[in-house]
């Protein structure tokens, strides 16, 4: 006790030194005169005192859960019970089903449209947590794929005055081809260079956009891009941004069932194999090759269908929505939710996404609360929002009733 | 003694690493029933043969043949690995190799893979085929769990498993890809006696009871020489001995390389 007060005297104290030429000398040059704002000083040292306690507090809770967990006794916390208890989980999906339904009629246009683009970034995420949360393979171009779909639409309404239903599974299926296209000299790869090879992809196709502008229109972009259509129908604005929202729901629930159901097969667990240890996981007959290539595919079949919905949604696309740091969002929002957790990543994407467009206010500080956030994250909760939780596989052989009565 | 069938047969097998040769044209035969061992001092050679063998490496001469019963037999230079387990010759790891953020049961179901066939398509559909597929995976995959003691453990993640326990995984997960041969790299390192005789045991039941022929890689003596007929020895990437374990007790050679201070103690 004595020494945490001591600590966080020091703390304080180091911070009112660093601090000092910023918070407490103010030069008046109009008058020339030197202010010296004590008083200021005096907020910093209390602040950084409490947060000190604190901090310390978050690290030696961190420290003693770790020490159960080594002792190997883990008490399943309560909220993980209750996340494991069926008859919740239906329940909370249907609520939260209901409230999405009815979200629109409860909520004027501009909150539905910043949903739309939380959503879009939920889909995104669960794409990419299919190759990177549950494949292990680290995708920082991911949103190349996004930019496929979206200039997909872009192009074949522009040239073709082809219509978003038609064009949405090509945008899917395009997605697909650049993910295999781009899967098979990454093959090999592992890692950091994974990383490198994948980065310096998506940096080639925003530099393509940019700079092909005979196809893609260069910087100007592409506008007047047609809404999605419901059997011709005029819509105004609000009714079209409550339509896309609809679709894009639909999307959402679509994804969600795929990745649900795929996590939990043969080829989900092959890539979750492929994650853990790759030499054990080819040793045990998987085609590593075919593992990986389905892995991007799909990831990238879902960014191309959600680019199409982007193009439809924004009306107009330039190559600067689709730059690397829409890539890192969208990793971070995977490993904030939790790497392989689509609960977690659906989480993440609501508040990587909403946080900053509620926050608006504090515009300034927005990277910097962001930057926080995520560093604070890393250290309390390096496993995400929420950590792997695995299916339990009932075994319905003759010792069922031996089974249930251990547990 | 009439001619045993022969699963495995390596002729001459030779590995380099650029100018280092590891593995020195090394013969090996590995009949049906039999548990063969390959013993060796550290770096003889022994776990280079053994990636040879499963297709992690592609040895530089020599060949490496896999004679199925009822089946023609296969080539297996430079296949890769994943071909090698399909065509049923399964593998352990010296440095344990498990998939630890998986339950025990599911890093069994991962041996199943190769035997099954639900692609992307119907595990979306999730049919009936697929599904009795999968309930078929779970209820094979905890047979083997039971037979190597692990059922109780089912739903653990594997990293949490003791040390022994992991080891005894390992093994049923390659029994899940129903191989008829195992290859077994060095499964008693890090074992107490207790465990290591529990282990003795499980080997001679995979044995006897899955007519499955097993080839081992094991520092411990006494169980290399309770349970193993024939042994092979390497040194220096060589083969200087091979014969029965009373054979190999004798052989001045081995007791020269090797077993010297062994022996004595055992």
């Amino acid at each position: 006790m004595l020494r945490g007060f001591k600590q966080s005297l020091i703390v304080s104290a180091w911070f009112v030194f660093l601090t000092f030429p910023l918070m407490a000398v103010r030069v008046n040059t109009t008058e020339q005169l030197v202010e010296w704002r004590f008083q200021n000083l005096l907020w910093v040292a209390l602040a950084t005192f409490g947060l000190s306690y604190v901090w310390r507090y978050m690290l030696e809770r961190k420290q003693a859960k770790k020490q159960v967990d080594e002792l190997g006794n883990e008490k399943p916390s309560k909220t993980r019970l209750l996340m494991e208890d069926m008859s919740f989980r239906y329940k909370a999906m249907g609520a939260l089903l209901v409230f999405a339904l009815v979200f629109p009629l409860l909520f004027d246009s501009y909150q539905v449209n910043i949903m739309n683009l939380a959503l879009i970034y939920v889909v995104l995420g669960l794409g990419l947590n299919i190759s990177v949360g549950l494949a292990g393979l680290l995708d920082l171009g991911y949103i190349a794929f996004f930019g496929v779909g979206a200039y997909t639409y872009g192009l074949l309404n522009y040239h073709f005055d082809l219509g978003f239903w038609a064009v949405l599974p090509v945008g899917g299926v395009l997605g697909c081809l650049f993910g295999v296209v781009l899967g098979f000299p990454i093959l090999r790869l592992r890692g950091d260079y994974l990383a490198i090879v994948t980065l310096g992809f998506g940096m080639i196709f925003q530099i393509v956009l940019q700079n092909w502008s005979d196809f893609t229109q260069g910087m100007a972009g592409i506008s007047k891009i047609a809404s999605p259509g419901l059997f011709g129908i005029d819509m105004n604005i609000t009714g079209s941004i409550t339509y896309i929202y609809y679709i894009m729901l639909a999307l959402v629930v679509f994804t969600i069932l795929v990745t649900m159901r795929l996590r939990n097969s043969r080829i989900g667990r092959a890539w979750i194999a492929l994650r853990e240890d790759e030499i054990a996981c080819v040793a045990m007959g998987i085609d590593m090759a075919r593992t990986k290539l389905s892995a991007y595919a799909l990831g990238a079949f879902w960014a191309g269908m959600i680019g199409v919905l982007f193009a439809a949604k924004q009306a107009y696309i330039n190559p600067a929505s689709f730059g690397f740091m829409e890539s890192a969002i969208v990793l971070s929002i995977v490993v904030l939710g939790g790497m392989g957790s689509i609960l977690g990543v659906i989480l993440g994407a609501f508040i990587l996404i909403l946080m900053p467009e509620y926050l608006r206010a504090f515009a300034e500080y927005r990277m910097l609360a962001f930057g926080a956030a995520m560093v604070l994250m890393m250290i309390f909760r390096p496993q995400g929002l929420i950590s792997n939780i695995r299916q339990k596989y009932e075994y319905q052989g003759n010792d069922l009733k031996e089974k249930t009565e251990n547990g | 003694m009439a001619e045993k069938h022969k699963f495995l047969e390596v002729k001459g097998l030779t590995m380099d690493f650029g100018g280092l040769r590891a593995v020195d044209s090394v013969s090996l035969e590995v009949c049906e029933g039999e548990i063969a061992a390959l013993i060796g001092p550290n770096g003889a050679g022994k776990t280079t043969f053994f990636n040879c063998v499963t297709g992690i490496y592609t040895p530089t001469k020599g060949d490496i043949l896999l004679h199925p019963k009822g089946q023609p037999t296969r080539r297996l230079n430079g296949l890769k690995p994943n071909k090698v387990t399909e065509m049923g010759l399964a593998r352990t790891f010296q440095n344990i190799r498990l998939f630890s953020d998986m339950t025990v049961l599911e890093n069994v179901m991962i041996g199943r893979h190769c035997r099954t066939k639900s692609g992307i398509f119907r595990s979306i559909v999730r049919g009936r085929g697929m599904r009795e597929e999968e309930q078929q995976i779970v209820e094979s995959s905890y047979e083997l769990l039971k037979k190597v003691g692990l059922a109780e453990f089912s739903n653990d993640f594997a990293k949490n498993l003791p040390y022994g326990a992991q080891r005894r995984l390992e093994i049923a997960r390659a029994m899940a890809t129903d191989p008829f041969l195992l290859l077994l790299d060095e499964p008693a390192a890090g074992m107490n006696p207790q465990e290591t005789a529990d282990l003795d045991q499980l080997i001679c039941k995979i044995s006897e009871e899955d007519r499955i022929a097993i080839l081992l890689i094991e520092h411990d003596m006494k169980l290399v020489m309770n349970i193993s007929n024939p042994i092979y020895v390497m040194e220096y990437g060589k083969k200087i001995a091979e014969g029965s374990p009373q054979q190999i007790k004798d052989n001045p050679k081995v007791i020269e390389a090797y077993l010297g201070e062994e022996t004595e103690d055992a």
